[in-house]
């Protein structure tokens, strides 16, 4: 029934997807080893890279790669092993009570209202926005250059405000985490 | 014909719960970034779709910019859990209770 409507391809890739996000999202908040749950984050990341690709956001694809899987993820396993906790946690252990029920039901709550919410309301009308002033997203290539346009035109000053972000965030990461000991050396 | 928006947006919203569970069941600092990763890839999961379905390029611009400042949350936050870890030999988010009431 859902082939006669998409084609296989479509609902493939989306099946794909899915299970790649929704094992890896489960591994990452199930299994002991902070290592084992970097990894499954990495898959659950591909799986979100797949969506993607498969909503013709091709540029973001890759930054997703390159970024996400390479560059956050390494910092996850760099930050794991230089701290030496790849040792196991007690997932089993629940110091408070009642916690894990009470997760589950507010975060069940919460998604079903986000579905109830996109089931009974009609904001995704497929009309096009008004901010594009007419030209149609691009599906395929066509997509990276007018998010290439779109950010270095409209979205300029948030793209530099990107950049002094970036460098406020590395030298905060050099201040927290220096060594205190080095300066009661040189004192010494 | 590509899947409708809703079976995307139906994933992202189960995505985000999952995210959301994790980080509010695991006590390891390192695990609740993680959980934190989850959800923020939920909410692009979204924006990408709905950039789609209404064939404006703003939402992945929108995306672009989440995935800089997840870049830098990331840094910042394992930079506060290397310092924690310096202070008190563990990662584990029940520990730190000195503010308690």
């Amino acid at each position: 029934m859902i082939a006669a409507t998409y084609s296989v391809g479509a609902v493939a890739v989306f099946v794909t997807a899915a299970l790649l996000v929704l094992v890896g999202a489960i591994g990452v908040i199930s299994v002991k080893n902070p290592v084992h749950a970097a990894m499954s984050l990495i898959m659950t990341l591909f799986g979100v890279a797949v969506a993607f690709v498969a909503q013709s956001a091709d540029f973001l694809a890759a930054v997703q790669i390159i970024v996400y899987a390479g560059a956050i993820v390494v910092l996850f396993l760099f930050v794991i092993m230089f701290l030496g906790v790849d040792r196991r946690e007690g997932v089993r252990v629940e110091p408070l009570v009642g916690q894990r029920p009470l997760a589950a039901t507010g975060v069940a709550i919460t998604v079903a209202g986000i579905v109830i919410l996109m089931a009974r309301s009609h904001w995704v009308s497929g009309a096009m926005s008004v901010s594009t002033s007419g030209t149609a997203l691009a599906t395929g290539s066509g997509n990276v250059s007018q998010l290439g346009t779109a950010v270095f035109t409209t979205y300029l000053y948030a793209f530099e405000a990107t950049a002094a972000l970036l460098v406020i965030a590395v030298v905060g990461a050099i201040v927290l985490a220096r060594r205190e000991r080095l300066i009661d050396e040189e004192d010494a | 014909m590509n899947v409708p928006a809703a079976w995307y947006l139906v994933l992202a919203a189960v995505l985000f719960g999952v995210g959301a569970y994790g980080l509010l069941t695991r006590r390891s600092a390192l695990i609740m970034f993680m959980c934190l990763e989850l959800m923020l890839n939920a909410v692009n999961l979204t924006f990408v779709t709905f950039s789609r379905t209404m064939s404006d390029i703003a939402g992945q611009v929108t995306v672009f910019f989440v995935m800089v400042v997840a870049a830098a949350e990331v840094t910042v936050g394992l930079g506060i859990v290397v310092a924690i870890f310096r202070r008190r030999s563990s990662t584990s988010v029940d520990e730190l209770s000195e503010m308690k009431g």
